[in-house]
């Protein structure tokens, strides 16, 4: 045992050694709070007012989510740029390679089948 | 670590603090555990990416049933799970401070959050069944209830085990290896939140516009 607060508290893989507690203070928590409601806020407010047409609406709603994602990551997880997290920091970044490739290539090969293979096949929609 | 759950009678009480003694010999025990705690919730990321795939890729598939437009309770369920995530970072400040009563404060609200958000789940599920959008209706449908039902079960699972860590507390206090759980488990419910945006954005935002 090392004493209170070597074990860290919501960061992943927690610190090696010491200093743990640091990571995490309400200020952290407070401001990733607000950050996540305003980029709640504003894509719901946006796509239900309809004051964006869907093609713009779309891509600013998955921007700002992805943009919240971040923000999430860094104020609630604490990952950050620090030595003792590279692993961590190394397992999230192969993990965003594999789902972006899952999910843009899934989408981008089925719109292909839609288009070059089905013509007329599809119900109307 | 599901295994405690099971150990009652006093022989085991003293084969658990054994245990717990072990385990806190091992060096750095607790970092290992969190880091590979970290790498399962990265796998569990893959799972999610497959599902939205899916998702993606049936979105327009709806049969003539109902499609993505409908909007239910939404967002007071996002808000239920965004405040979750806040006070389970209170309760792990808590921790750090060595306040157990403040911080089972903070968990029980946060189990609170979770149940409200997962009624509501469970209600507009019921709902949808009940008007005939079941999960067999259609593609899309489908793939909605595989997504968000996958998610609830998550947040199921995560209230099992935050119950769990409150008995482990009480009986025992905030010894090292209960703060290692108590961290895995917020690492899996800030992770929940944000698959939650994730849903949110591309079931029912985008669904929308």
């Amino acid at each position: 045992m090392e004493g209170p607060g070597s074990f860290a508290a919501a960061a992943p893989g927690g610190a090696a050694s010491g200093g743990a507690a640091s990571h995490a203070s309400v200020r952290t928590y407070v401001t990733g709070f607000v950050l996540s409601i305003i980029l709640t806020g504003v894509p719901f407010g946006l796509v239900m007012s309809g004051a964006l047409a869907a093609a713009t609406a779309i891509p600013v709603a998955i921007g700002l989510g992805i943009a919240q994602m971040i923000v999430h990551l860094v104020y609630f997880l604490h990952m950050n740029r620090e030595s003792s997290r590279t692993w961590n920091m190394a397992a999230l970044v192969f993990a965003v390679i594999i789902v972006s490739i899952l999910v843009v290539g899934s989408l981008w090969i089925m719109a292909h089948m839609d288009a070059n293979m089905m013509p007329g096949m599809m119900p109307a929609e | 670590m599901s295994a405690d759950i099971r150990l009652a009678g006093a022989a085991e009480a003293a084969l658990l603090a054994e245990a717990e003694d072990a385990y806190e010999g091992v060096h750095d025990a607790a970092g290992t555990v969190t880091l590979g705690f970290w790498i399962y919730l990265m796998s569990d990321c893959v799972l999610f990416a497959a599902l939205f795939a899916s998702f993606a890729v049936l979105r327009d598939q709806s049969a003539g049933g109902p499609d993505a437009r409908e909007i239910f309770r939404l967002l007071v369920e996002t808000a239920c799970l965004l405040v979750s995530s806040f006070t389970y970072g209170m309760a792990m400040i808590a921790m750090d401070r060595n306040r157990g009563r403040e911080m089972l404060g903070w968990i029980g609200l946060t189990l609170l959050l979770g149940a409200g958000f997962l009624s509501m789940e469970v209600h507009e599920f019921a709902s949808l069944i009940r008007e005939g959008a079941g999960p067999d209706r259609s593609g899309f449908l489908t793939a909605f209830f595989t997504l968000v039902g996958t998610h609830g079960l998550h947040v199921l699972s995560g209230m099992v085990w935050m119950a769990v860590l409150i008995a482990h507390v009480l009986r025992r206090g905030l010894t090292e290896a209960n703060r290692t759980r108590l961290s895995c488990l917020s690492l899996f419910w800030h992770f929940l939140d944000i698959v939650w945006i994730g849903v949110f954005t591309v079931v029912y935002l985008i669904g929308v516009a």
